[in-house]
């Protein structure tokens, strides 16, 4: 038992409590809520602790090769500064998501049901982020995919079954435009492993098959994700699950299945080339401009959020797309401030369905004084996704556009003002609809939230807060890891290939 | 297996069940056994032993299926092969690394052979055999209620 | 060559169900469809002329296989297929219950 046993523990853990929540979940009361509890906070605390690992580790980058198998032969599991970054984003939301759902899921029957899905979830994105290999990436996300498609329709009422099957089949065939072109990279490569394809890609030239291969790609992980022309599932599929789900839907999932598969292949096996990044910067900038417009005449509070999902990842990606080490930075940061912010949006619209019971920002209004906290949180939480400057969303957006200007795609920057301008806009409706404003006769008895469901939403809007610390020189190595990664290329290939043979 | 007229299909069909679907499932448990020798293994024989429940219910209807294999039986059969198939993988860890073969190999093409496949393979027909019938149960329940 | 051709006809023959399909059983049949097709692309990417099965067998010299590796991976997307289509069809009873169609044009309670 060494340091790297501690890899395939983010895969055993959520597939042991999974199996074990569904068998023990039926016959012992209230086994499935501790079992889920104790596995998502050791998840959270394994997740932190692997980045302490990663610290003192040599070259930043730990290999695990499953049933000890070489890497070109067998699967190898890598942890690297960009899979510690996005463990501890997904970890951390999943985390207080299982602590809003102990109390939140006792609208609905069957929560062991509930638990294992939410286990599956977090166990394929766990095995995605942290496999370094193409076709087990696949597997893990389909296992994530499928229970995030039974988990959209977990209410089974009409809306729910429609938004999940609109949802099943777009997923269906983005997975399959991603299958064809790992079946492309297999033919041209003849290897699986992520570190032996780059090292594969960069000897042997072919003009067709790779910008072939990226064209299918881009279209399957930009309908994972969400980019504008893929986006049609999104504004169905995240308001239809119940908050909690909608929170680790828009939170981490394209987040983790879209963006960081994206990132990982075009950047670390592929290769970027300008080409690509002009395309990600382009989609990024339509899906920020479109995301928003459409979120601004939305009335249900969890719709306009959706919206809103699409045009902040188009943040993300436009940072990305940017190449440039400032714009990459801003990209990851933005990516972890939107996964804070916007889970705790939802956590809150959860927590105004809870107590209310409707959704429609026309009905409700009046609620900062019933319900103080959970107006606090949004608060803060609506300042945060706007760019006001305390908060952390400010800090990455700000990245962004000086980026952008630095790198004189000045278009882009102005793009990037309008988004944080409408979005605010839009954010001060809510305001002024959901919290302030006069209370309605109906709405007089509600009471506040309960403590479990509390807690996350008041944990959250402290990391929005003061998230913005971690661009302080000594926090700053969580990000600049992940940052490295990327700019590492595909020498990517020998670093994996130099730590797997030790 | 008693012979209801009521229910299910024809007498000629439900003679011939009788007579065939101990034998499928017999051939389902012989792919699984046999996974690390010949094509097939956990998940084939596992498909071939849900397909003989499944047969049992077409031809009997669906209380003689349900009395072999519960709806809540087959979804704890179910979770628990996903656990044996984790604990198999948890036993490579006594070896040192999570999936490995840690039992002897014994001699290639003899039945005891190949470790930790095996018990993988029984783990995953399990799993698949009573998941895939517990899916046409499920199924067949959602039409019922309609 | 013209294996592959017809891989991808039947591949966009899967296509055109899911797209322009109105029944949502036929959406669901075509999606199979598509799956059958990228199988077997893969399956044949393995493939060599005049190759043998990839099965080890006692007192018999191994040359000239088949790739075994696809033949692996198809059967790990096979299952995921089938987990797929068994979670849209309980979906596509569940919306006829509520929506007592299959017509997709008429299932749009959700606006926007």
């Amino acid at each position: 038992m060494n340091n790297i046993t501690i890899i395939p523990l983010f895969v055993i853990i959520p597939l042991a409590a999974a199996f074990l929540t569904s068998l023990v979940g039926k016959f012992i009361k209230r086994s499935s809520e501790t079992i889920i509890f104790i596995s998502s906070l050791a998840l959270f605390a394994f997740s932190l602790y692997a980045r302490f690992l990663l610290n003192s580790a040599a070259g930043k980058i730990m290999v695990y090769k499953i049933g000890g198998w070489m890497p070109p032969f067998g699967i190898c599991m890598v942890l690297d500064g960009l899979s510690c970054f996005m463990l501890i984003t997904v970890n951390l939301i999943a985390f207080f998501v299982a602590v809003y759902s102990l109390s939140y899921m006792e609208q609905y029957t069957d929560k062991p049901k509930f638990f294992t899905l939410f286990s599956l979830m977090v166990c394929g994105m766990n095995g995605l982020i942290i496999t370094g290999d193409l076709f087990n990436l696949f597997v893990f996300l389909e296992i994530a995919s499928i229970a995030s498609y039974a988990l959209v329709a977990f209410g089974t009422e009409a809306e729910e079954l429609e938004a999940s099957f609109k949802y099943a089949i777009m997923g269906s065939v983005a997975s399959a435009f991603i299958f064809i072109g790992i079946a492309f990279l297999y033919s041209f490569a003849s290897t699986l492993n992520m570190a032996d394809m780059a090292r594969v890609l960069s000897n042997k030239q072919n003009e067709w098959v790779i910008p072939f291969v990226g064209v299918l790609f881009l279209m399957g992980f930009g309908l994972k994700s969400a980019l504008v022309p893929f986006h049609a599932w999104l504004p169905d599929a995240h308001p239809a699950a119940p908050a909690s789900i909608s929170a680790m839907l828009s939170g981490v999932l394209i987040k983790t299945l879209g963006v960081y598969s994206l990132i990982r292949i075009f950047f670390n096996i592929i290769g970027a080339t300008q080409g690509y990044l002009a395309v990600l910067m382009f989609l990024g900038a339509i899906s920020m401009i479109a995301g928003v417009v459409l979120a601004l005449s939305q009335w249900d509070f969890k719709r306009l959020l959706a919206y809103h999902s699409i045009s902040q990842i188009g943040y993300v990606i436009l940072g990305i797309g940017l190449g440039t080490p400032l714009g990459i930075l801003g990209g990851l940061f933005h990516l972890f401030n939107h996964s804070v912010f916007k889970s705790l949006l939802f956590l809150n619209s959860g927590a105004v369905d809870y107590a209310t019971g409707t959704r429609d920002l026309k009905e409700t209004g009046g609620l900062g004084k019933l319900m103080p906290v959970t107006a606090k949180t949004n608060l803060v939480a609506s300042m945060s996704i706007a760019g006001i400057p305390p908060f952390n969303g400010f800090f990455s957006k700000a990245i962004i556009i000086i980026a952008c200007l630095e790198k004189g795609n000045f278009g882009y920057a102005i793009c990037a003002v309008i988004g944080s301008i409408l979005t605010l806009a839009s954010f001060m409706k809510v305001q002024k609809f959901a919290f302030l404003g006069e209370i309605k006769d109906k709405f007089k008895n509600i009471k506040e939230v309960p403590f479990t469901m509390l807690f996350p939403m008041v944990c959250l809007a402290v990391i929005c807060i003061f998230g913005g610390l971690m661009l302080i020189p000594s926090f700053r190595f969580f990000l600049d890891d992940a940052v490295a990664v990327i700019l590492k290329g595909t020498s990517y290939a020998s670093v994996v290939l130099e730590a797997a043979a030790k | 297996m008693r012979n209801n007229p009521e229910t299910g299909m024809t007498l000629i069909v439900k003679t011939i069940t009788r007579l065939t679907v101990g034998l499928i499932l017999l051939f389902g448990i012989y792919i699984i056994l046999h996974g690390h020798l010949s094509p097939g293994g956990g998940f084939a024989g596992g498909v071939i032993v849900a397909l003989s429940f499944v047969h049992l219910m077409l031809a009997f209807g669906k209380d003689v299926a349900v009395a072999r294999i519960s709806k809540n039986m087959a979804s704890n059969l179910e979770s628990i092969g996903a656990m044996m198939f984790l604990l198999v993988a948890l036993l490579g860890f006594l070896g040192g690394s999570f999936f490995l073969n840690i039992l002897a190999k014994g001699n290639p093409f003899n039945l005891f052979s190949a470790g930790t496949i095996i018990l993988s393979n029984i783990s995953i027909g399990i799993k698949v055999g009573v998941g895939l019938f517990a899916i046409f149960l499920a199924l067949v329940v959602l039409e019922k209620s309609k | 060559m013209i294996l592959y051709f017809l891989c991808l006809m039947l591949f966009c023959v899967g296509l055109y169900g899911v797209l322009r399909k109105r029944n949502i059983v036929k959406m669901i049949i075509g999606l199979g469809i598509m799956e059958y097709a990228m199988n077997l692309f893969f399956v044949l990417i393995g493939y060599r002329f005049h190759g043998r099965a990839p099965i080890d067998a006692k007192d018999q010299n191994i040359f000239n296989m088949v790739d075994p590796l696809p033949q692996a991976l198809v059967l790990t997307s096979i299952v995921i297929g089938l987990a797929i289509t068994a979670l849209v069809i309980s979906i596509a009873i569940r919306i006829y219950e509520k929506y007592g169609t299959f017509d997709i044009t008429k299932i749009k309670r959700l606006k926007g």
